[in-house]
């Protein structure tokens, strides 16, 4: 099977290891992965902020580059929601406003083949033990995005729990937002330095040395949190748990 | 009361003071964590609903979607039951029907059930003026307006007070209001419970006019219906001579089989009671028994402007029930008072700037104030998608465009004080357009790792005040990808 990596500007330019990652678990578990150059950015931000007329055209980009693979694969819950959820909402928003049926069809064909990354092991390959040794003690936040968005449900969870050496410890609160939101961080940042820190709080608790979870956006501000709390845990996007092995350890 | 909700400060601003006190901090998790918990039980216990949801959602778009057919219904069944019905464009409109229907009396002192319609335009105000005093008579109420206060969240109004500060209020407020609190008052539950009991218990006695709001209004059989915790309610809606009810249009429900589905979605959600304690439910007048004589104004006041916008719209079908409030975590940390309305939390952050407009600071601010975590729109018994709704207007406030105010289309012009951030998207989508655009920034960021600044200006800066930025890579995935699968298909 042949699918294209639509990778995310946040992961690209500052999560390249998430990126590297899926690669290696992909292709270990025998897919062909893709990445077309010409890939940018969702348009999620630009969306969610209020900015529809900016987001179209990242849309219709977005459909350009990807529309012609059979299956689109993204390690993040929120970028996906945003193709699955809002593309098929803009669409037929611009169709309402009489712009015509055009961005409407150019959007259909990528909706259904675009999968987050858990969704894809779990539900199109078929995968709960993909064969991954990561020995700590870990953690799992469900995103927003992931968890109501897209309904991820517990295919994170079954996959983590297949782990070889990893114990899953429960976090207190886990489906409580962690307040990063995009623009949210910038917007109201003393209620969203609130919610990140009670997010941080409630992982020490665990006793856990790692927080897991499907989304670099939502990990960037929990662990510039923890960073900053000089919390002793680490942020890892599960794509690197997944992808270490025996072997080849996640460093 | 000093309610006015003129000149609020932002909602950031307002959250600000809310996120830095401790003590409102830990009321407002204990308060909102145990009723989630419990409302969560309460509707696991229902096998149908889901349907129950989709029924409540259908029935409120139904009838909005028909509402001046329901209305017209209404004022027939109200009136042949011997009601007098009065209808309100807006907040003062309604309140100079309300202050002549009480100054026609000769009464000045009325009792009031908790009523969220009365709280928005700001009755209780009007009616001093004319010189006529209204008393609260839900416990929470009393407290709030013992404390010239705002209420603070839509069930539980002094939410952000605890039981010492209730209290102190009783002590050194009540006798100014009639009975006094005992002088060795505690601040146990009972003994305050008590002490408004009594005090309360002499107002309902002597009130000759009561005020109230709906829950529900049968346009089928012109019944009006309240649900309360109290028996406050049962008390001013029987005892008094006259009774005026303001009920916000979008209340209505076509028939008497509907309330089958609200009178269990809305408990379960609120209270997370299977039923709630006291549901009273009056048509018209009947001859000794109850009120002689009945008005109900109805309001209006930006309800049909809100109807109009195709997405906004679905915030009508609000009951009240507050489950929104309770699970979302910006309410839980900013309280109700930073959104500037009576209307707090998920569902004020979007029916507030449809009523009252995008104009003003606070309301051009409520629509972000939400990380769109979408908790709200899980929990809410009749669907309102309010992250939809929330993005919708945060299109309304940067981009401006059509929208109708007071019955007729206006096109609203972009807010000030986005032009940076408009300047930003646009210079991102323009990027974006562009993957060479976005390599050659990416490279620029990489090769520049190590001068990178430990804190931002401007917009940044508040994320770097309490946050640590990660840390550029060496190199971005792009270029890694083109290095090692260059040769490849996908390396065009």
């Amino acid at each position: 099977m042949r699918v294209a990596l639509f990778l995310t500007c946040v992961n690209d330019t500052l999560y390249p290891d998430t990126g590297r990652a899926v690669v290696k678990l992909l292709t270990r578990l025998g897919v062909e992965v893709d990445f077309p150059m010409a890939q940018t950015c969702c348009g999620q931000a630009h969306y969610n902020t209020g900015y529809r007329h900016e987001a179209e055209p990242l849309a219709r980009h977005f459909a350009g580059v990807f529309g012609g693979y059979e299956a689109i694969v993204t390690p993040s819950g929120s970028c996906g929601a945003m193709v699955r959820e809002l593309y098929p909402r803009m669409g037929e928003r611009a169709r309402a406003e009489g712009r015509g049926k055009s961005l409407a069809a150019t959007l259909a064909p990528v909706v259904p083949k675009t999968y987050e990354l858990t969704e894809f092991l779990v539900d199109v390959l078929g995968v709960t033990d993909v064969g991954a040794y990561y020995p700590h003690t870990v953690t799992y936040h469900p995103t927003c995005h992931g968890l109501r968005g897209l309904g991820l449900g517990d295919r994170p969870r079954r996959l983590l729990e297949a782990v070889r050496g990893l114990e899953l410890v429960e976090l207190p609160g886990a489906q409580e937002c962690c307040g990063f939101g995009g623009t949210f961080a910038l917007k109201n940042p003393d209620v969203s330095a609130a919610m990140g820190a009670d997010k941080v709080r409630n992982a020490e608790s665990t006793g856990a040395g790692v927080l897991c979870a499907a989304d670099n956006s939502c990990l960037m501000h929990i662990g510039g949190t923890m960073a900053r709390l000089r919390s002793g845990m680490r942020p890892v996007h599960i794509a690197e748990i997944l992808a270490s092995t025996e072997e080849e350890p996640l460093a | 009361m000093s309610g006015t909700y003129l000149g609020m400060p932002a909602f950031p601003a307002a959250a600000r003071a809310a996120v830095r006190n401790p003590t409102l901090r830990g009321n407002l998790r204990h308060a909102t964590h145990t009723i989630r918990a419990k409302r969560a039980r309460a509707v696991a216990e229902v096998e149908d609903w889901a349907e129950l949801r989709e029924a409540g959602k259908r029935i409120k778009d139904h009838t909005l979607r028909h509402l001046d057919t329901y209305l017209e219904r209404l004022e027939e069944s109200v009136t042949a039951a011997g009601g007098v019905v009065h209808w309100a464009a807006d907040a003062e409109e309604a309140n100079r029907i309300v202050t002549s229907l009480v100054r026609a009396t000769g009464e000045t002192e009325v009792v009031k059930v908790k009523s969220m319609a009365t709280q928005e335009i700001g009755l209780n105000e009007a009616l001093e003026a004319a010189g006529v005093r209204a008393y609260e008579t839900d416990l929470a109420e009393l407290i709030v307006q013992l404390g010239d206060d705002r209420p603070s969240h839509i069930l539980v109004p002094a939410i952000h007070r605890n039981r010492g500060e209730i209290r102190d209020l009783f002590r050194a407020e009540m006798a100014a209001w009639g009975r006094p609190a005992p002088e060795d008052l505690t601040d146990g539950p009972a003994e305050l419970a008590e002490a408004a009991r009594l005090h309360l218990r002499e107002k309902f006695l002597r009130a000759k006019v009561g005020i109230s709001g709906a829950n529900f209004m049968v346009a089928e059989t012109g019944t009006l219906v309240v649900v309360e915790s109290e028996g406050n309610g049962r008390m001013c809606l029987t005892l008094p001579e006259t009774l005026i009810s303001v009920v916000g249009i979008e209340k209505v429900v076509p028939a008497w089989r509907d309330l089958e589905v609200f009178l269990q979605t809305l408990p379960r959600s609120s209270t997370a009671e299977r039923m709630n304690p006291y549901t009273s439910m009056w048509t018209g007048t009947t001859d000794g028994d109850g009120p002689s004589t009945f008005h109900l104004v109805l309001l209006d006041n930006g309800r049909t402007d809100t109807l109009a916008d195709e997405v906004g719209r679905q915030a009508l079908r609000c009951i009240r029930c507050s489950a929104c409030l309770n699970v979302c975590p910006v309410y839980e940390r900013a309280g109700g008072h930073a959104y500037g309305s009576v209307y707090p939390g998920p569902i004020g952050a979007i029916l507030s700037p449809q009523l009252r407009g995008t104009g003003s600071e606070i309301d051009a601010s409520l629509p972000y104030a939400s990380s769109l975590c979408g908790a709200c729109y899980e929990v809410c018994p009749v669907a309102i998608d309010i992250p939809e709704v929330l993005v919708h207007l945060r299109e309304r406030v940067v981009q401006g465009g059509p929208v109708t105010r007071a019955g007729n289309k206006v096109v609203l012009r972009p807010a000030k004080g986005h032009a940076a951030e408009r300047a930003a998207m646009r210079a991102a989508r323009w990027a974006f357009g562009r993957p060479g655009a976005l390599r050659t920034g990416q490279r620029l960021a990489s090769r520049t790792r190590r001068f990178h600044p430990r804190t931002l200006p401007g917009p940044g800066r508040a994320w770097s005040e309490t946050r640590e930025l990660p840390p550029v890579p060496p190199e971005p995935f792009r270029d890694w990808w083109q290095r090692t699968h260059g040769g490849e298909a996908g390396g065009k």
